[in-house]
């Protein structure tokens, strides 16, 4: 049953699937933490990013890689403005509300790409895209091995930002308390906005590390939300080394699941596990109680 | 029960509808309007009146559908049979996902992400195992007479669908006058505050979240028997749960009329969006979308608060 020569390979897969899901999840954990507001329309913002990198190499030639300090800080702006423009007025003080208006917006989102672009699956072709690295027996894609890279790189920038800055030290301090937050001068508004804008930020880079080896479709974020759900919960909400954690947990299930149940079964793994954690430990392995 | 005057004078003008119509494309308008009336009336009763929102009610909507198709394709049993035995299965799965859900004190986002996740497991399990067909679906012969649940005029759907909206118009108004709708609603509004004056939360949302489930397996085994076909992407897939939701949202969650009205506006606009765009894919449901933000924002009360308001005004004119 428990073949090494394919429970190592599939594991490792698993390793560096999930760590650009836990690059989606450290902007949803983030938004959550801070703003205290599930964003359903995270998987629409990813596939509005990977569109973006997908035109910028087909229409203008410009590497995925390289296409970062583009798409990164589009779509932080993106994110700044839709919580200042759009989510930020929808409270009224009721949660449901913005969950309403963030599904809404997915809504939106999806189909206005369906229809622009049809419902075609688009890849883009790099040289580099079946490129391998030997890591003794095993050989790995490389643009894996470096979404792996780079996803414990940007956990390290997030832990960083949070601790080290003042822009850090005002996101913690609203989470923790808005109105006291408020009353020693920091500008609720911009941070609520900054948080967002920088969860919607991961986005971008999730979007360069996964289309070298990924598709983009109008629906390819629906499946990634939900992952990205998963794993939020299960590294609990708003806690940030909980989304790393999370993010590589859930992306071996599912490449183990995928091995051992088959294609279309093994997805039910991340499932049952994000059903389970939420009945008996909805705060996650690493959340605190509230 | 003070809305019944008002239930049958809406059944008194809609039944002879189908003999005013004269036509295929208006009538099967109709259904489509009343079928997702049907099911955001479903929805209306756990998330409007008991303020459990949920986002996967494609749950109860595609085990109601699956139990119809397959009982009848598989085992031979009356499609009308299998129709109420759909409304059991639909409440079956509710007071599953309910019990699991509820018990562990889940609520608000949680609550919504678990019911999603439900739907998503029904989904890949539907896809994977024999008996529904996987992926390549169930299709329903076509054996056409009344007695089968399969009629060859489209009026006959249209008075079944017509049946079902004022089902749960009935189900919703008795809501309103009962001591289970009050002590719904009183959960809705202050949950610990329902629990210190002695009202038992917990059963009264699994009571709730049941009858929401039957309802909307009732659904779906309608949606079965009128287009005779089903996979797993129609029964569990994230459309059903979107519209049993936008429906009440639109026309106004927690009244009566809300769903009703939700469904007529939205699927006019619907229409009217695919004419206007010749049918390009998405572009309705763009529209869809950016209502349902705009309404959040300027009229979180929906339609039929607007209705109420206005009336209140011209009240108060004359």
């Amino acid at each position: 049953m428990l073949e090494l020569e394919l429970f190592i390979p599939a594991t490792i897969n698993g390793l560096t699937n999930g760590a650009v899901y836990a690059v989606i999840a450290l902007g949803l954990t983030l938004i959550y933490g801070v703003l205290h507001i599930i964003n359903f329309a995270h998987g629409s913002l990813l596939m509005l990013a990977m569109y973006g990198v997908f035109f910028l190499y087909t229409l203008f030639g410009i590497d995925p890689y390289l296409a970062l300090p583009i798409v990164v800080p589009t779509m932080f702006a993106l994110g700044y403005g839709l919580q200042r423009g759009v989510i930020s007025r929808a409270s009224h003080g009721k949660d449901e509300n913005i969950l309403l208006v963030t599904l809404g917006l997915a809504i939106v989102i999806d189909n206005l790409a369906l229809y622009l672009w049809s419902s075609d699956t688009r890849i883009i072709d790099t040289p580099y895209a079946f490129a391998t690295i030997e890591f003794g027996p095993v050989l790995v894609s490389t643009p894996k091995v470096i979404a792996l890279v780079a996803a414990v790189l940007i956990a390290v920038l997030f832990w960083l930002l949070m601790t080290r800055t003042d822009l850090g030290k005002a996101i913690r301090a609203v989470a923790k308390e808005r109105t006291g937050a408020e009353l020693v001068g920091i500008n609720v508004d911009h941070v609520y906005a900054m948080s967002f804008g920088l969860g919607i930020a991961c986005l971008g880079v999730a979007a360069c590390l996964l289309l070298p080896t990924f598709y983009v479709t109008p629906h390819v974020g629906f499946a990634f939300v939900l992952i990205a759900f998963t794993v939020v919960v299960l590294g609990g909400m708003g806690s940030f080394m909980g989304a790393l954690w999370g993010g590589l947990i859930i992306g071996v299930t599912e490449s183990l699941g995928g091995l051992y149940l088959g294609e279309s079964l093994g997805q039910i793994g991340i499932f049952v596990l994000f059903i389970l954690v939420l009945l008996f430990r909805p705060t996650g392995l690493m959340g605190q109680r509230s | 029960m003070k809305s019944i005057p008002a239930i049958a004078l809406f059944t008194l003008l809609m039944a002879p509808l189908p003999w005013l119509l004269q036509s295929e494309y208006l009538l099967n308008f109709a259904i489509m309007a009343l079928f997702y009336a049907f099911l955001g009336q479903a929805w209306n009763v756990l998330g409007g009146y008991g303020g459990q929102f949920s986002f996967g009610h494609a749950a109860f909507f595609g085990t109601g559908a699956y139990t119809a198709s397959i009982l009848q394709v598989t085992f031979g049993v009356n499609p009308w049979v299998a129709f109420v035995l759909a409304g059991v299965s639909g409440g079956g799965m509710g007071l599953i996902v309910g019990f699991l859900s509820f018990r562990f004190g889940l609520k608000g986002a949680y609550f919504a992400l678990v019911t999603l996740a439900f739907a998503e497991v029904l989904r890949i399990l539907a896809s994977a195992v024999e008996f529904t067909g996987a992926g390549v679906g169930i299709l329903v012969p076509l054996q056409q007479s009344a007695a089968n649940f399969q009629f060859a005029d489209k009026t006959g759907f249209y008075l079944v669908a017509l049946a079902l909206v004022v089902l749960g118009l009935l189900v919703t108004a008795s809501l309103e006058s009962s001591r289970f709708g009050a002590r719904l609603i009183a959960v809705r509004e202050d949950e610990d505050a329902a629990r210190a004056l002695g009202v038992n939360a917990f059963e009264i949302k699994l009571k709730a979240i049941t009858l929401s489930g039957a309802m909307a397996g009732l659904a779906g085994s309608f949606y079965t028997q009128y287009f005779l076909y089903l996979d797993p992407a129609i029964a569990y897939g994230p459309a059903v749960s979107i519209e049993a939701l936008l429906v009440p949202i639109i026309g106004g969650t927690g009244t009566l009329f809300g769903p009703l009205l939700g469904s007529g506006v939205l699927h006019s606009i619907s229409e009217f969006a695919q004419h206007l765009t010749a049918g390009a894919p998405g572009l309705n449901l763009v529209i869809y979308g950016a209502i349902m933000v705009l309404m959040v924002l300027f009229l979180p009360s929906g339609l039929w608060g607007l209705v109420v308001r206005i009336r209140a005004k011209a009240g108060a004119g004359s």
